[in-house]
């Protein structure tokens, strides 16, 4: 099949970029959407161009590294898929495709369609991880965890940090990622502890990275790979509002209370 | 933003179940709107609690502005290259357009006080004859049209604010989630659909 690429190409920070066209011929559809990229920086490096940056690592859908934003919709056309999982059959024969890296202040563009994803780490760094060693798994009768709330940490923790909610959000916001990280600790015993610390840190530090507000649109659950539920964002909330009516010290000083 | 828009909310159902008093004529129309300021009697003097009433809304619908020019510049500040395109999968025409709603229903309500508050702009203003000067207003055609497009605009704001109101405050639950929106487009029709009747029930020559 034949596409037409529309590629952000941006050769550093503090760079301009502009869409390059690339013409490709004889792509299979059975390719992924990051195996066509390789393609086409194999015929780049082959005429001594440079070719296209773009993260990925696992290319199994499960690390987060991949993602950019195809003709508008962040990791492409399909649901709960992530770019690297993305075929070319998804497209018809012919199609037309802009390809533009993850916008948002917080997530400056480094090459191309590579971009700085820090800000969830420093969000994470801010109350996302329990203090205390746990150890290895504990003996399964030894801590109960009722069936539903094991589910729903597990829906949380599906979360790979890839940042097509941030990508998706039209305000740039990144409620949905710190969500899902809230909630997964938050609904298992070893998060109690550090509950209420844990959501004022974070959100902390999602609004000094310069992430957006969010306004409820849900677009961040539509683009979301796996399938992330708003939901959680009313859990995020609901968290917060308790932990500032009950830790109001911990929100003066803004770094997360007992774990500061 | 959620709180006093909580508040703004149970404003316009109150206000509302006052104007719907129309229907019963003049009489208990204006009898109602004398009530708003005799209300409380004994214990507050006449128009108190409309006035207590007035400033929380003042305050509110304030502090509703500031939250949302924040917000807005904030979520600016946040992408600041946009996309060539960016794809609308999951929210609605009355979601994205809550800003621009937000600043024609501000422009309706100055038209509104000045229509039947003050008096400025009211064919023929009577103080106190509160149900005709609403008849006065309302037959003119291109000022009943204004008045249920603004409805419409404050539908489409309720639509949106409320479920999103109730997701901001944590107040959203899983098993809510198949049902919630569909509940919040519910109230918003209603709400809208029951002030459109006045100015159409004026123009059909049913409040004369």
């Amino acid at each position: 099949m034949r596409v037409t690429l529309h590629v952000w190409r941006q050769p550093g920070p503090e760079l301009a970029g502009v869409f390059v066209r690339y013409d490709m011929t004889d792509v299979s559809p059975d390719m992924s959407f990051l195996e066509m990229l390789d393609v086409l920086n194999q015929q780049l490096l082959a005429r001594q161009d440079d070719p296209i940056a773009f993260d990925h690592d696992c290319r199994e859908g499960i690390c987060g590294a991949c993602g950019m934003v195809i003709n508008g919709r962040p990791h492409g056309p399909r649901r709960a898929t992530t770019t690297c999982q993305l075929h070319m059959r998804s497209f018809p024969d012919g199609a037309e495709l802009w390809i533009e890296p993850w916008r948002a202040r917080a997530f400056p563009v480094i090459k191309d369609l590579v971009v700085d994803r820090g800000a969830f780490d420093r969000i994470i760094q801010a109350g996302g991880f329990i203090t205390a060693r746990t150890g290895s798994a504990p003996e399964a009768n030894s801590l109960l965890v009722p069936k539903a709330d094991a589910d729903l940490a597990m829906d949380a923790a599906a979360c790979i940090g890839c940042g097509a909610c941030v990508a998706a959000c039209p305000n740039a916001s990144a409620m949905l990622f710190v969500a899902a990280k809230v909630s997964h600790l938050g609904l298992l015993p070893q998060g109690q502890p550090e509950r209420a610390a844990r959501v004022v840190g974070m959100v902390a530090q999602m609004d000094a990275e310069g992430f957006g507000a969010c306004s409820n649109h849900g677009e961040c659950m539509a683009a979301c790979p796996k399938e992330i539920s708003i939901d959680f964002i009313a859990r995020l909330n609901r968290d917060y509002l308790k932990a500032v009516v009950s830790h109001p010290s911990s929100v003066v000083r803004g770094d997360g209370g007992s774990n500061g | 933003m959620a709180v006093t828009g909580v508040i703004l909310f149970l404003f316009v159902v109150a206000h509302l179940l006052g104007n719907l008093k129309i229907f019963e004529g003049p009489a208990a129309f204006d009898a109602y709107a004398e009530g708003l300021r005799t209300v409380g009697a004994p214990f507050f003097g006449r128009g108190w609690l409309l006035w207590i009433a007035r400033v929380v809304l003042i305050v509110a619908v304030l502090a509703h502005m500031w939250a949302a020019i924040e917000t807005t510049r904030a979520s600016w500040r946040a992408r600041p290259v946009s996309y060539r395109r960016l794809e609308p999968v999951e929210t609605t025409y009355a979601a994205r357009t809550m800003r621009w709603g937000g600043v024609l229903i501000v422009v309706y309500v100055i038209y509104h006080l000045l229509d039947f508050t003050f008096g400025r702009v009211n064919p023929s203003f009577v103080p106190g004859d509160v149900y005709h000067n609403v008849v006065a207003s309302l037959r003119v055609g291109p000022v009943a049209a204004a008045y249920i497009a603004a409805m419409v605009v404050l539908g489409l704001h309720l639509y949106h604010g409320t479920w999103s109101a109730l997701q901001t405050l944590g107040l959203n639950r899983p098993p809510t989630g198949g049902w919630r929106r569909g509940v919040a487009a519910a109230i918003a029709v209603l709400i809208a659909g029951a002030y459109i009747s006045i100015p159409v029930a004026v123009l059909a020559g049913m409040l004369r």
